[in-house]
């Protein structure tokens, strides 16, 4: 290019005077000759042809062909649902008759058996179905300051002052302010599972069920904080009351361990954490593997589930299940992600397949017009 | 302007007073130079008989000197003020118009009629030259005149493609309502149905607890049409406008616009009209000054059969004529013009032997035209011209030694050899349109009586002495030769006349001079009858030099589909000769059809022949392929003249125009006004429904420039109006093709890429909250974070496709100008239209609906590797805006032909952005400082930590873009062909190749088939691109050199 230029800049000589005069001028005018402003910037010109992108669509197929099998094949699950909605379900009763006013207690036990044996640690998972957690109202409706430790959120002249966030009404104050407030903290899943092992002789064993550790991390440490300033929650939370719906106050979750008492119940934390989606399942407990690793966790036989049914779905057609599940080094049995990618994995590899025959086919036809031009 | 002062004749003295105040009637004083500011009549003049010079360039574009002269009543009041204010005349004439070459009125003074014409008028918009002073009276002022009549109005202008979005927003609006009833209605029977019961856990708010289901659904309504807004892409129209405005700047940038020798780069001097560059269907061109450079130039000559101006080599052969070639010096004449180069020495030779006929041939020229000279100091001569042709004449005659000096009314005063020599001026026998020659006689020193006549060649040869036939036939070989090169040539020859015949002669020319009725007849009889018996002294040829590039530029954009009409004031012939130098008439065109009508009848007749006549011909050739219906397989010119085209124009002919027109290769109009310009463009913009591009140098193409969809001001010799009026400025026509085939090319593709994507991106973001809708009671809950919200089209997605818009290339700039085929996409609009997107909605909605999907359903299941869940909102929030993120980012990235450094940047920064922001927001800090803003504490690091996360990102994110990309692949299977038999795959490679040669191999396909050689002509644009056989280049050359072949 630079010849060019420079033969036209002998050009502007030749007009006389004036030529001169341009040229004296013309640095003034003449754009940079730089890669951006000419648009000539260095650049990397993929180019998507067959070539490239038809073996990709092949590597794509058989990799996420063997991960779905994987996902579909490895951990166990156990899905118990115990709502009670038969007549012949043991906790049609309890499912009947109780209501949130009702302070008596129901139980009921399910029976079942595992057919094979749930080995390293087991964890149990409460599901809830047609339970809207992820409704925009429930959301909202909770007080992340409080719930942080936030004290002026407990007092009650603060919180009519309109301190303490208005999101949790109307389950925001009573006659003192709700602690912990909102539609959430409200409606906390407060049924107790129990499990047993039924020996082959008939005795029932217990199984220890850890409640701790069920919660994140962060949520646990970080965002969930009980007021500072005295150790015995008792005081700290005076002046509050209970939610409605709530049998006990929030500083009674727990008695036993003030790690895990007040706002810092771990129970408490993983309800907090709203669902996405209506149907979810919220971890319960931890069955840990017992010390000696001879025998599974859950040996396969008869167990009994009792369920003190405190939480009424009923109402709005919910369902109540219990699940027992493993973990794989993947996270958990995952049946729809195994699918969709043996799904998505054999769709690229055929397509791949009906392009490259395209491909050929075009290839041909167009070499045969290239002749007869 | 208005308060520009003027001398103004009130009463019995002269006083100073501003044009604003000049009203119809008033005596004004011009003064030389002054710029004419209302419609004038002539009263008066400092010259001799009246005569007033004026250039009238911002009006037709002309630059030559006009001459006007004012009634010899009037021009007898000369300069007494005192007689001029008492002037009481009264003009009648006809109301304001625009017709700038006519005017009929009649003067009312001292109980005398006196008919008035546009000789008489001194037009708003001219210049005074060569006059001392006028005087005039004042006809027309302000909005009235003729140059006001012919401004076309301004409009604002936009693109296609915004009239396309603005569309396309109100759609997406419709569409946001439509969605937004949906869940509201859905939420309406949701609450009637699931919500009472579930009001166990969640009570009903205050309004809606009183039963009122559908006033819940109201509130949803609006609720989701705030949520879903971010479909209404407001963000869009900013970044259309920095994208537009990053065109602007490359234009202004591009060295290859830049005209070294006027210093003058291109300059967009509007930002909002980029891409339509890339669409342009019609090209509207003005001649001088635009395809010319209106310089006129003595380039050969043929005297007494022997032809000049060539110059040879050693061997006898010819030499090519370059900026290097030596010139002749013409230092023994002291008078000559420096600026004047003529490199055949020959000629120089033979006027210093003082051949006979190469004298007298000089001798004519310097004595035969209507040139006023101009000698501000001694031997410094400048030369007033009614035409450049004959100011170029002149010129070569005074630089072989024939100074044209000085002119009175009787004499013409020439410096022979130098020596001074005083002709004597008998008669001027004037050039017109229908005589087509002029004549000059003369009496020399030695008292020989001489007639001297230049003109056309066919109207002199008809009236040579028959003992010419020899030379005539030499001199019309020669002439044929000059034709050939796209010279003007004209004629030359004189005759002797006998003092008697003359004298009897002139007796009658007296008297048919003086009769009023039937006098210009009778003085053609009279001119006809002198003028005959001549003997021809040989033929000039000027070149009206072509700007660098002309043919070529043309030859190119014709190529791409583009057809150029040529509006020009010009005279039909210089029309026409520059048709034929530019290569738009050929002598191999099948005809070429003159329409030159005066009346309406006449004008519609000769529309129906020509159409007529292409239409026959066209069926007989290809009546059963109806492919070839719309384009033109046999070449068709069409010329037509301004008086036509005034008729042709009216309503009802309007129609048969446009169609005949469009079936012709090519068409010229000429002696065409400003507004007629304007006309002609409108109608096609109206009618024809294509972007039109009016290109123009001066005044009087302004109207054209701001009719036209986008005007091209040429920065050249006539004034700035054009430019200032213009949307794009260059010096040179033969940018145009580099404004449109590349820079509008790729402006169009990244505009319609960008619009793509960004549609797309939008609304594959904001449709997750739709299906969310339907699994969260449709409570207008939204999926994201609140910050991923307000973040997502500013910061994570804007600057990748930003990127994109600004430098993207599909093809390069050199393939660009190789196959102008690849211009047609453009004009036929595929890259961006309703079609289009409605796919890329698709593409979003189906992304939308898979982002949100996969997610849900592994959902359900998914957990953390410590047992405990992650399908919980926030984690979902954070899965899907990083599949979401990811998936747009892979699709730009397919998007995306030409990754400079900037758009690594912008698209690896983005997700790195985008990662960082996620981290800084659910991190411990900012929640503990506000813990109600930041509630997602923590989410990214449980989630992201995660391997299932990962899988579950991984597989929407192919689930999402392979669909794409199988489709890309499968559409551009005819494009991988063709850049394989364009050299190779790089050399082009792009959709837009894919699409035009989709819609060309048609046409292949009968190509292969064998049609006839005619058609393969025509094609072998598309066939060059398609079978790379024929390069663009070639094609243009090709051409060329049969023109140049003769």
């Amino acid at each position: 290019m630079a010849p060019s230029y420079n033969a036209k800049e002998e050009d502007g000589h030749q007009p006389g005077a004036t030529g001169h005069g341009g040229a004296g001028t013309m640095t003034n005018k003449k754009p940079d000759n730089t890669a951006f402003k000419q648009q000539r910037l260095p650049a990397w010109q993929p180019i998507l042809t067959a070539g490239t992108v038809l073996p990709a669509f092949f590597v794509i197929g058989l990799i996420f062909i063997p991960i779905g099998f994987i996902l579909i094949v490895y951990g166990l699950t156990l899905l118990i649902d115990y709502t009670g909605v038969d007549m012949s379900s043991p906790c049609y009763n309890c499912s009947q008759s109780y209501s949130w006013n009702n302070t008596q207690s129901c139980t009921c036990s399910v029976h079942f058996s595992l057919d094979q044996p749930f080995e390293s640690n087991v964890f149990m998972y409460y599901g809830l179905s047609n339970f809207y957690q992820n409704h925009r109202r429930y959301v909202k409706s909770r007080d992340d300051s409080q719930l942080n430790g936030d004290k002026t959120s407990l007092q009650y002249h603060i919180c009519t002052l309109n301190r303490c966030s208005k999101e949790c009404e109307p389950y925001r104050s009573s006659d003192k302010p709700i602690a912990p407030c909102g539609a959430i903290a409200n409606s906390l899943f407060n049924d107790t599972l129990e499990l047993y092992y039924i020996d082959p002789n008939g005795s029932r064993t217990a199984i220890p069920l850890v409640k701790k550790g069920i919660a994140w991390w962060t949520d646990k440490h970080v965002k969930f904080r009980n007021p500072s300033g005295n150790n015995n929650l008792t005081v700290v939370f005076q002046g509050t009351s209970k939610p409605v719906n709530w049998r006990k106050p929030v500083f009674e979750l727990d008695p036993l361990d003030s790690d895990n008492n007040g706002f810092i119940n771990e129970d408490f934390i993983v309800w907090m954490r709203t669902a996405a989606l209506p149907t979810f399942r919220k971890l319960y407990c931890i069955i840990q593997k017992k010390p000696n690793n001879m025998t599974p966790t859950l040996p396969r036989g008869e167990y009994i589930l009792e369920v003190t049914y405190n939480y009424p779905v009923r109402s709005f057609d919910g369902r109540k299940r219990m699940i027992l599940s493993t973990i794989s080094w993947m996270g958990g049995k995952n049946p729809f992600l195994g699918i969709a990618y043996i799904t998505v994995g054999s769709v690229c590899f055929c397509l791949g397949l009906v392009l490259l025959s395209i491909h050929y086919r075009y290839g041909k036809r167009n070499n045969s017009a290239e002749i007869s031009s | 302007m208005n308060l520009q002062q003027l001398f103004f004749v009130p009463s019995k003295f002269l006083q100073n007073e501003k044009w604003m105040n000049v009203r119809v009637g008033d005596i004004i004083k011009l003064e030389n130079n002054h710029f004419v500011a209302a419609d004038i009549l002539l009263l008066s003049s400092s010259e001799p008989y009246g005569l007033c010079y004026i250039e009238t360039a911002e009006l037709d574009g002309e630059t030559n000197l006009k001459v006007r002269q004012a009634l010899t009543v009037t021009s007898d009041l000369g300069a007494d003020v005192a007689k001029l204010a008492d002037f009481n005349g009264e003009v009648i004439c006809e109301p304001p118009n625009n017709k700038l070459d006519k005017f009929t009125g009649t003067l009312y003074w001292r109980d005398n009629k006196y008919p008035l014409d546009n000789e008489k008028m001194l037009l708003r918009g001219c210049v005074l030259r060569n006059t001392d002073w006028c005087f005039g009276m004042v006809i027309f002022a302000g909005l009235q005149t003729k140059l006001m009549q012919n401004c076309g109005r301004t409009k604002f202008k936009r693109t296609s493609i915004d009239k396309l979005m603005n569309t396309l927003v109100l759609w997406i609006f419709g569409f946001l309502v439509c969605m937004g009833v949906i869940l509201a209605i859905g939420n309406t029977i949701w609450e009637q149905k699931v919500g009472r019961t579930f009001s166990v856990y969640l009570l009903w708010d205050e309004p809606i607890r009183n039963n009122n289901v559908v006033f819940s659904g109201f509130l949803t309504f609006w609720s989701y049409i705030i949520i879903l807004n971010t479909m209404v892409p407001i963000s869009l129209y900013v970044s259309v406008e920095v994208i537009r405005l990053g065109h602007s700047y490359f234009i202004n940038w591009d060295r290859k616009m830049y005209y070294i020798q006027k210093d003058t780069p291109a300059e967009a001097r509007t930002t909002t009209l980029n891409e339509e560059l890339g669409q342009v269907e019609f090209i509207f061109s003005d001649k001088t000054g635009t395809l010319t450079q209106n310089i006129m130039v003595f380039n050969k000559c043929s005297i007494n059969g022997k032809s000049y101006g060539d110059v040879y080599d050693e061997f006898g052969h010819k030499v090519e004529i370059t900026e290097r070639t030596d010139c002749v010096d013409f230092s023994f004449n002291p008078l000559s013009d420096r600026k004047f180069k003529f490199h055949d020495s020959s000629l120089v030779e033979a006027i210093k032997m003082e051949e006979p006929s190469v004298q007298e041939f000089f001798r004519l020229l310097s004595l035969c035209h209507t040139v006023m000279p101009e000698e501000k100091n001694e031997g410094d001569l400048v030369y007033q011209a009614q035409s450049p042709d004959e100011g170029a004449l002149v010129t070569a005659a005074r630089n072989f030694g024939f100074v044209f000096r000085s002119r009175t009314p009787e004499t013409v005063t020439l410096y022979e050899m130098g020596i001074a020599v005083n002709y004597q001026l008998l008669a001027i026998l004037d050039f017109n349109n229908v005589r087509k020659r002029m004549s000059v006689i003369v009496r020399n020193p030695a008292g020989h009586i001489k007639l001297y006549c230049k003109g056309a060649d066919t109207i002199i040869f008809d009236r040579l002495d028959p003992s010419n036939q020899v030379l005539m036939n030499t001199t019309s070989e020669h002439l044929y030769e000059f034709a050939g090169e796209g010279l003007r040539t004209l004629a030359l020859a004189y005759k002797d006349l006998d003092e008697n015949v003359l004298e009897e002669w002139m007796k009658r020319l007296l008297n048919a001079s003086t009769v009023i009725e039937n006098r210009e007849e009778g003085l053609a009889d009279l001119y006809e009858e002198i003028e005959t018996g001549l003997m021809l002294l040989g033929a000039t040829a000027v070149e009206d030099k072509l700007q660098e590039g002309v043919p070529e530029t043309i030859a190119c954009l014709t190529l791409a589909n583009i057809k150029i009409w040529v509006l020009t004031g010009d005279k039909l012939e210089t029309a026409m000769n520059i048709g034929y130098s530019c290569n738009m008439l050929r002598d191999d065109m099948n005809e070429v059809f003159i329409i030159s009508g005066h009346s309406v009848s006449e004008v519609q007749q000769q529309l129906r022949l020509v159409s007529s006549t292409v239409d026959v011909e066209k069926t007989d050739e290809f009546s059963e392929d109806s492919v070839f219906e719309e384009t033109i397989i046999a070449e068709y010119a069409l010329i037509i003249n301004g008086h036509s085209l005034a008729h042709a124009l009216e309503p009802e002919l309007e129609q048969v125009l446009l169609e005949t027109a469009c079936l012709c290769k090519t068409v010229i109009c000429c002696r065409v006004t400003p507004m007629q310009k304007a006309q002609v463009v409108e109608l096609v913009k109206t009618n024809k429904m294509a972007v039109t591009l009016a290109i123009g140098d001066g005044a009087n193409d302004v109207s054209m420039i701001k009719t036209a969809h986008i005007g091209v001001g040429i920065s050249g010799q006539e004034g700035m109006q054009a430019v200032l009026a213009s949307d794009y400025s260059f010096a040179q026509f033969r940018y145009l093709q580099r404004l449109l085939l590349v820079h509008g090319r790729w402006s169009y593709f990244r505009m319609c890429n960008f619009l793509f994507y960004f549609f797309y991106k939008n609304f594959a973001f904001t449709l997750v909250h739709f299906w969310f809708g339907f699994f969260c009671g449709f409570s207008a809950q939204t999926v994201y974070d609140q910050w991923f919200i307000t973040l997502f089209n500013i910061v994570y997605t804007s600057l990748p496709v930003l990127a994109m818009g600004l430098f993207d290339q599909d093809v390069n700039e050199a393939n660009s100008h190789r196959y102008p085929s690849l211009y047609r996409p453009g004009q036929l609009n595929l890259l961006f239209n309703k079609r289009q997107f409605f796919l890329c909605t698709l593409q979003g909605m189906g992304t939308s609906f898979l982002l949100f999907f996969i997610p849900y359903g592994a959902f359900c299941l998914v957990v953390r590797d410590d047992g405990s869940h992650i399908s919980d909102q926030q984690a979902f929030a954070v899965i899907i805006s990083t599949s979401l993120v990811i998936v747009v980012s892979v699709q730009i990235g397919l998007d995306t032909y030409y990754w400079t450094a900037v758009n690594h940047v912008f698209v690896w920064g983005s997700l790195a952005v985008y990662f960082a922001i996620l981290f800084a927001m659910h991190s411990d800090g900012l929640f503990s400082i506000l813990p109600s803003h930041f509630p997602f504490i923590g989410t990214a690091r449980n989630c992201l930590t995660q391997k299932s996360v990962w899988l579950v990102i991984m597989l929407t994110t192919v689930a999402c873009v392979m669909p794409g990309l199988a489709c890309r692949l499968c559409r551009s299977r005819p494009r991988s062909r063709t850049s394989d038999s364009c050299g190779g795959p790089g050399a082009v490679h792009a959709d837009t190749v894919a699409r035009c040669t989709m819609f060309s191999s048609d046409t292949l396909v009968r190509l292969a088939s064998g049609l006839s050689g005619h058609c393969v002509k025509k094609q072998c644009g598309l066939v060059g691109l398609c079978f790379g056989g024929l390069p663009m280049r070639q094609d243009c050359n090709y051409q060329l050199g049969r023109k140049k072949g003769g």
